[in-house]
């Protein structure tokens, strides 16, 4: 059976009294976590009040008036950012690292009015927060924007040759002092820590005809090593055999000089001996020389000092030997 | 009791609405402007901090104190030589004069929008008046190294230019700042961040670049040929030296050696009468030796020397 209904005017206060205990909890709660805050390792924190820098806070934890008093904002200052321009990492840690048309970006005009696809990396680091976060707005697309004039001033004074293979050193170097000098004047609160070129290219459509003159330069080397080559297998060759021919004939030299004495050495001991019995000696040379040579003859012939008329005897002599 | 608890809650929220509505906070990055029923108020708050106004009737307006960027659109445009570029520049403008700023543009955007329309036009005509090289060199004293090596050559080196970028940036900033300067904005500087070809040019200027190489390929190869036949050359005297020289060597020694021999022989066979008749006695000899042989008849007469003897016994 229902009770009879009890009808109050007004709320029923001692249903919000749950309110006086939950309200205050809620708020010291809300106290508490907004309260401490941390910075990170490689930051700094910033700390404004009602808007106004107060301090800057070292990594760690902190705490802050909660409750829209102090604002706290973090700056990787420990951290190298890095700028791409021309290409993109597809991993990146800064929103301004990649960029958002790297064809137009990389396309530049050489001093010699050629083009040349031109990519490089700036690394910077926020060095001093408070002008980082107060003085210019935007700071990172600001030094994007600096070093795509600064890198296109410098290619600009440079041939496409020097862009795209011997001066690459001294873009890097030039471009990255006119970058810190820039940033310094614009009061960024950056340091450029390196600028790098990476791939330099010409243009796809006269990329082929680079490759022609990269081939012709090898063909000029391979050219000259031929020919030095040749005179290499040559020239050598040669001169040993010249030296072949003069060792040849001073042995020649040797050889004449020396029969000459030996002959001559010979002769003169029997000189010596002939001029102590001429006659003699010339008979006995003589008589020795015959007895050596007369028996090797085919005929010999022993004639009469008067006989006069030799042919007949000869002819007969011949015929009667030849039977 | 109920309603003087009704009466101190809603005096409580009264005051917290009007307190609430009475502070309000400038950032060190901006500057507030007060207006009260949309006119402006006293001087731009410039100071960072906690601030307090007249409630309800004045409203905050926050202007950027920070430098800000400016990034133009690509826009197409001729050089004084008409060759067709796009050109995107750049530049840092302030707002210097928040008063004025606030009153003649309201916002960034329409501030934004000003700026496009008259540092555009400023770039146009600087562009307009100058040969393309004068946009795209910017130390106009700076030269190519006189070897570069590479692929360099005897090809087009660096063009040169009487300004140079930086002269035309000057006087794109110097004909735009004048005119923002009535709408509070100082424009602190223009740049010039792209320079590039239109594709029309583009297509010339890889035929001029491809011609350029096949150039340079070309001087490559005769030099190479060049080269090479300067030191086949070489070889070719350096062996006619090296044979000549040999031969004349070996002549002489050959010649010095015959003369040394014969010196020494005539020297000895020469020395007295009787060792000149001793030779010639000892050399007839050595001819009969190798003379006489087993073809040789000999008649030989009983008168000789040999046979006397036999003559003399017969008579």
């Amino acid at each position: 059976m229902p009770g009879p209904i009890l009808v109050r005017g007004g709320p029923d206060w001692s249903r919000f009294r749950i309110l006086r205990v939950v309200i205050p909890v809620l708020l010291l709660l809300i106290g508490i976590f907004t309260t401490y805050y941390t910075v990170p390792s490689d930051s700094v924190g910033v700390v404004l009040r009602f808007g106004r820098y107060s301090a800057t806070k070292d990594p760690g934890l902190h705490f802050k008036v909660p409750f829209g008093v102090d604002e706290v904002w973090t700056l990787p200052v420990k951290r190298q950012l890095k700028l791409e321009f021309g290409f993109g990492s597809r991993e990146y840690n800064n929103e301004d690292q990649v960029p958002e048309e790297p064809e137009v970006e990389k396309s530049m005009v050489t001093g010699d009015l050629s083009a040349a696809l031109v990519e490089w990396v700036v690394q910077y680091r926020v060095s001093d927060p408070r002008l980082y976060l107060f003085h210019v707005r935007f700071p990172g697309q600001t030094l994007r924007d600096l070093s795509e004039a600064v890198m296109r001033e410098v290619v600009g004074d440079r041939t496409v040759d020097e862009v795209i293979t011997v001066g690459r050193q001294d873009i890097e170097t030039v471009a990255a002092a006119r970058l810190s000098e820039l940033t310094q004047a614009y009061q960024l609160g950056v340091t450029i820590d390196q600028l790098q070129l990476k791939n330099v290219n010409p243009p796809g459509p006269v990329q082929n005809s680079f490759n022609a003159v990269n081939k012709a330069q090898q063909d000029r080397e391979s050219m000259i090593n031929v020919a030095n080559g040749d005179y290499n297998k040559v020239v050598p060759r040669a001169e040993g055999q010249a030296e072949q021919k003069l060792s040849e004939a001073e042995g020649y030299r040797q050889k004449r000089v020396n029969e000459a004495l030996g002959d001559v050495a010979a002769f003169r001991a029997m000189l010596a001996e002939y001029v102590k019995a001429p006659a003699v000696t010339r008979k006995r040379l003589y008589l020795e020389t015959m007895r050596d040579v007369l028996p090797a003859l085919a005929d010999t012939w022993i004639v009469d000092a008067s006989v006069t008329q030799l042919l007949p005897m000869v002819k007969s002599a011949a015929a009667g030997g030849g039977k | 009791m109920k309603f003087a608890r009704y009466l101190i809650a809603l005096v409580v929220v009264f005051l917290l609405l009007v307190m609430g509505g009475a502070f309000y906070t400038v950032r060190e990055t901006e500057i507030v402007i007060l207006t009260q029923f949309g006119a402006p108020v006293g001087d731009p708050v410039t100071e960072a901090g906690l601030h307090w106004k007249t409630p309800f009737v004045q409203d905050v307006h926050r202007i950027e104190k920070r430098v800000l960027e400016f990034d133009g659109p690509t826009v197409r445009m001729p050089t004084k030589d008409k060759t067709y570029i796009e050109v995107d520049t750049f530049g840092r403008w302030q707002i210097t004069d928040a008063a004025k700023f606030f009153v003649a543009l309201r916002d960034e955007r329409s501030a934004q929008s000003r700026l496009e329309d008259i540092v555009g036009s400023e770039t146009r005509a600087a562009v307009a008046s100058h040969d393309l090289i004068e946009v795209v060199r910017s130390d106009k004293d700076r030269t190519a190294p006189a070897d570069a090596g590479g692929q360099a050559g005897a090809t087009s080196g660096l063009r040169r230019a009487t300004r140079g970028r930086k002269a035309i940036e000057k006087d794109i900033l110097e004909a735009s700042a004048p005119k923002l300067v009535p709408l509070g904005i100082a424009l602190l500087d223009v740049r010039i961040k792209r320079v590039n070809y239109n594709a029309d040019v583009l297509t010339t200027i890889y035929q001029r670049m491809t011609s350029e190489r096949e150039q340079i390929a070309q001087r490559f190869r005769s030099e190479g040929e060049g080269e090479a036949a300067r030191i086949l050359g070489r070889k070719e005297r350096k062996l006619r030296e090296v044979e000549s020289v040999a031969y004349k060597q070996v002549q002489e020694i050959r010649g010095a050696a015959d003369a040394e021999a014969s010196r020494i022989y005539a020297e000895a066979y020469d020395q007295s009468p009787e060792a000149r008749d001793f030779y010639g006695f000892l050399k007839t000899l050595e001819t009969y030796r190798t003379v006489l042989g087993a073809r040789t008849n000999m008649i030989l007469s009983t008168d000789s020397d040999l046979f006397e003897l036999l003559g003399r016994s017969t008579k």
